[in-house]
């Protein structure tokens, strides 16, 4: 079965280009003061790309540990929106629902619902999910301790936190409407920079989303989702 | 066990019930404009946020670290160029460590 072939290959891809953001992660996650150990767990719990950066983020920044949850829940949060196309395709049940919970991201939800049948999207789910869970976990175990064993600073690792969310950022920015959500979010947080604790100003941002996604009619209508980091 | 066990234990936990409530709850739920919308603008809005304090925070005052801004703005550049992820993190810390060695 060729499309087997092709699906596989493409999960592949997106596990080694996991591999290295996640070794990224590492990195930065113990850049940030991290142990190895809680890198892990943020890998093997939390396992969300953007959450687990934001989480480090705002680590790195001082203040309360306790900032840093909102912003990884709030960027969590898409992940709920992708179990909906995915329980239609799973149809997961009993323990089976809390496995494949775990696999619900951008990369999984996008080549799931890239299938033209049902056998297909299934395949996708699982191999994506399976590939990149696993090169997610080695690449994040490799950068937290390569990230140890030199000194950060030295090594510019403490600017590749806001590129990575710039990277992140970039291709979502493909609207005007999502352009505006994204000026005005940067520009509440920068404001409330001397305000609020550590953390919060990034947790304030949030509330740009809801206003603008709240609003009727034509901020919305203009945008499309397309997903995919 | 130190607060940052229980901020990490609690985020992670939470971002996994996030994903479980996503394929548990009632499709109706979460298919609904608004929803979508929110949802949608979320990551615009914190991603945004996290660049922007991360370049301008000082620990709760305005303060710029000028070899970050410079390796951001190279990264920048890269992805107008429609680099790859690894070639923007790369191009990022290269940059940054770099100036700091220079200057």
């Amino acid at each position: 079965m060729p499309r087997r072939t092709d699906v596989l290959r493409a999960a592949i891809g997106i596990g080694i280009y996991a591999a290295a953001f996640g070794a990224a992660f590492g990195a930065i996650s113990v850049a940030s003061g991290l142990s190895t150990t809680k890198t892990m767990v943020l890998s093997l719990v939390m396992f969300s790309g953007a959450s687990q950066f934001a989480f480090v983020g705002v680590v790195a920044t001082g203040g309360s540990p306790f900032a840093a949850i909102g912003p990884a829940l709030l960027l969590g949060v898409r992940n709920a929106l992708y179990g909906v196309p995915v329980s239609e395709i799973l149809q997961p049940t009993g323990w089976m629902r809390l496995l494949t919970a775990q696999l619900v991201v951008d990369e999984t939800t996008a080549m799931a619902t890239g299938q033209t049948t049902a056998r297909a999207r299934t395949y996708a789910f699982w191999a994506t999910g399976l590939v990149l869970f696993a090169l997610w976990q080695l690449g994040s175990l490799s950068g937290a301790l390569l990230g140890s064993a030199i000194d950060p600073a030295a090594f510019g690792l403490d600017a590749a936190a806001p590129a990575v969310f710039l990277a992140l950022l970039w291709p979502r920015l493909n609207a005007p409407a999502r352009r505006w959500v994204a000026v005005l979010g940067a520009a509440v947080a920068v404001a409330l920079i001397p305000v609020v604790p550590a953390g919060l100003p990034v947790v304030a941002a949030a509330t740009v989303a809801v206003v603008a996604g709240m609003l009727p009619g034509r901020l919305g209508d203009r945008t499309r989702r397309t997903d995919a980091t | 066990m130190s607060l940052l066990w229980v901020a990490v234990i609690t985020a992670s936990l939470g971002c996994y019930l996030l994903k479980l409530a996503g394929i548990s709850l009632p499709k109706s739920a979460l298919n609904q404009p608004t929803v979508q919308r929110v949802a949608d603008f979320l990551p615009l809005a914190m991603l945004a946020a996290l660049v922007a304090v991360q370049l301008v925070d000082g620990g709760g005052y305005y303060a710029i670290d000028w070899p970050i801004l410079a390796g951001v703005g190279a990264a920048l550049v890269v992805l107008l160029l429609r680099g790859s992820f690894l070639t923007v993190f790369l191009t990022a810390i290269a940059v940054t460590a770099l100036l700091r060695l220079v200057f």
